[in-house]
């Protein structure tokens, strides 16, 4: 019954050239999307070009009476805060994007620095209280040669290495089995949880051979340079700020692409993208490797800044932290969780040095109020005050 | 209304038939049947007219059997209507055929060669199955456009999406899509601020972009107008001869519309097959009017 429609249509066959036919409607959409606007680039690089000049300015050639002149301190806080924007942004690309809650992404950090710290320790040489090859703790637990997993790490484009493969061979193999098993929501929350608290209690050990509680501190140089150096910080600043807008722009190239599409499909509906065709596993490990990745290489940057890292850092407490940084930011956001972990951690900042008492009850009162009244974090404010704008702007 | 034809009539026209019908035509046309013909991996084998065969397939939940030793079998380009009543296991035999649901026994058989029950979900769509589910399932906080490209036909591994660029044919194809389910005005708006009836085009539209050999509907037309329900029968049956169909509905106007005088109807009532047939041959079957028309 379809026949004589059907032939009736063939007769005005379509042309091999569909533009033509189809001049009334084109959807006209570029390859790929912008990575970003033309204004995001240009303030960008001006940015950039602005903090690579007045930084080094005000940290090295501006005498210390000057106002402007950078401190050590400001700088290494302005540092750590950088390196916890980064695991903010690496969390936010799971939790925001993927909606895997991961309450275990201090752990990535944690191994990142661990890494680094390898390093660092292995660079003392034999200025340390023992004025042994080995690293002061292994002359204290009384061990005499190097264990296995410590060899190779006097260099640092092996750490380096270990920084990178580390978080993410952990992360690839913990999120293999448990997205393989479909395990989701609240209880791969707290599965992710008890990874970093195992961790915890593993590093806690002297006989794991990472310093025990105390972890690894004292350290004297970098890559040949002294740490504590004015100059040393200065390029250790600049370096994560460099690190923080490349993995803005990775992630950013990443969530525009179409695997990000996909990716905010498993958010979403998982289902749906099965009976589509995609199976989830193969884009929840990608994004969840590159994430821990991420982190790993924040904390890698976090260590020699800091001067320690010791399992405290894994405590299920900082990757609750880490959440709240990116709920307060903005969930589903690049830019919302750079401004959470500054925020939240600026706020510490003043609350520990002025009311120290209050801090953790501030803490508590952001976490139960921001999700109450502000779904989308400060990124959903500055939204909404656009929009009001907007339509304030149409109504005159 | 007619534009809406004719847009669905440039469609037909446009959407390249399936390899799966040209190889079996082909076939067809030389004889060859069965033994001896050259299998393509990765494609359907539907040399015996057989798009889909269920035998035997039973599932019990906590012991109540959804499925009991369900047998039915669709041909190729067929459009099968499966009414009954509520709990006769209609969705559940969906979920067998998609592979959300493993059965306890029996063959699941997608052409002679794709054995359902020992493939996953993606596989099983990846090879040429689309499932329009119940409550429309859209992603709601994409584009409509971009719900479409997720859909499109094409390489589904993690890579390809990586490095995917929406090129040309395939805007094209986007494009023939929005057309087609009449959404061209909504491209670039979300898919959650659709109405219900634009969110059940559009995930007629995404089966569509699939270009799956079987499609399965899992009540279409639930929640649409009466003129919104004919627009899709319509469309549905524009849809004839470019795949395989199974549609199960309570509507019977839409059944009678989609069946037509020569459509086969089967009835399934407790896990099993009730009744084969034209709608009008079970319409009179004695033991449908008993279980599901008379009540």
């Amino acid at each position: 019954m379809t026949t004589p429609n059907v032939s009736a249509n063939l007769d005005v066959a379509p042309q091999p050239d569909e533009q033509a036919r189809r001049a009334g409607f084109a959807l006209g959409l570029p390859p790929r999307a912008a990575l970003l606007p033309r204004s995001g680039w240009i303030a960008l690089i001006a940015f950039v070009i602005a903090m690579g000049i007045c930084v080094p300015i005000a940290a090295l050639v501006l005498p210390e009476s000057s106002t402007f002149h950078l401190s050590a301190y400001s700088m290494t806080l302005v540092g750590k805060l950088m390196c916890y924007a980064i695991g903010a942004l690496a969390l936010d690309l799971v939790w925001g994007y993927c909606g895997i809650l991961s309450l275990g992404h201090a752990l990535f950090f944690a191994l990142g620095g661990y890494a680094m710290g390898m390093y660092l320790m292995r660079s003392i040489g034999r200025e340390g209280n023992y004025q042994s090859d080995l690293p002061d703790f292994m002359v204290f637990l009384d061990w005499h040669k190097l264990p296995w997993y410590w060899q190779g790490t006097e260099h640092l484009w092996y750490a380096l290495l270990l920084v990178i493969l580390v978080p993410g061979i952990l992360a690839w193999v913990f999120g293999f089995f448990t997205f393989r098993s479909r395990v989701k929501g609240v209880y791969l929350s707290i599965i992710t949880q008890a990874m970093t608290f195992a961790a915890m209690l593993l590093f806690y050990r002297n006989e794991t051979g990472f310093g025990g509680n105390n972890g690894f501190t004292d350290f004297k140089r970098i890559a040949g340079f002294p740490i504590t150096s004015a100059s040393t910080r200065t390029v250790l600043f600049l370096m994560t700020l460099g690190v923080l807008i490349l993995a803005f722009i990775a992630a950013r190239a990443i969530v525009t692409s179409k695997l990000g599409r996909v990716v905010t499909g498993v958010r979403d509906g998982e289902a749906r993208l099965m009976f589509l065709g995609y199976s989830p596993l193969a884009y929840k490990l990608f994004i969840w490797t590159v994430s821990a990745i991420l982190c790993g290489i924040a904390g890698a940057l976090y260590v020699p800044q800091v001067g320690i890292i010791n399992p405290n850092e894994m405590s299920p407490g900082n990757s609750i932290e880490m959440a709240i940084w990116v709920a307060v930011g903005g969930r589903g956001t690049l830019i919302g969780p750079i401004i959470g972990a500054f925020a939240v951690n600026g706020a510490k900042s003043f609350f520990t040095a002025n009311f120290p008492e209050y801090w953790l009850f501030f803490l508590g009162l952001i976490f139960t109020l921001v999700p109450l009244l502000l779904p989308n974090g400060i990124m959903g404010l500055i939204d909404i005050a656009l929009r009001k704008k907007k339509a304030g702007g149409h109504s005159h | 209304m007619n534009t809406l034809a004719n847009a669905y009539n440039a469609l037909i026209v446009d959407l390249p038939p399936l390899p799966e019908m040209d190889e079996k035509s082909e076939r067809n046309q030389n004889g060859i049947t069965g033994l001896g013909h050259v299998l393509e991996p990765g494609e359907i084998d539907v040399s015996h007219g057989t798009i889909l065969y269920l035998e035997d397939v039973t599932v019990s939940f906590d012991g109540f059997r959804a499925l009991n030793k369900l047998t039915l079998s669709i041909d190729v380009g067929e459009l099968r209507c499966v009414i009954g009543p509520n709990g006769a296991g209609k969705t559940t035999m969906m979920d067998v055929i998609t592979g959300k649901t493993r059965p306890d026994s029996g063959k699941v058989f997608l052409g002679q060669t794709f054995d359902l029950t020992r493939m996953s979900e993606p596989v099983i769509a990846r090879t040429g199955i689309g499932r329009k589910f119940q409550k429309p399932t859209v992603f709601e906080n994409h584009p409509v456009w971009e719900n479409l490209e997720l859909a499109m036909k094409t390489d589904k591994g993690w890579l390809a999406s990586l490095r995917s660029k929406l090129d040309r044919a395939a805007q094209a194809r986007i494009e023939e899509t929005l057309e087609l389910i009449h959404l061209e005005a909504d491209a670039t708006r979300y898919a959650g601020e659709l109405s219900h009836g634009q969110k059940q085009r559009l995930e007629i539209g995404m089966l569509l972009m699939q270009q799956p050999a079987l499609l399965l509907l899992d009540e279409p037309a639930a929640g649409m107008t009466d003129h919104e329900t004919m627009q899709l029968a319509e469309l549905l049956n524009k849809l004839r001869g470019t795949c395989s169909m199974m549609v199960v509905e309570h509507d019977m106007e839409f059944v009678a519309a989609l069946s037509g005088d020569t459509g086969r109807v089967t009835v399934m009532a407790e896990g099993s097959v009730l009744a084969h047939g034209t709608l009008d041959e079970v319409k009179r079957n004695e033991k449908v009017i008993e279980s599901y028309l008379g009540r």
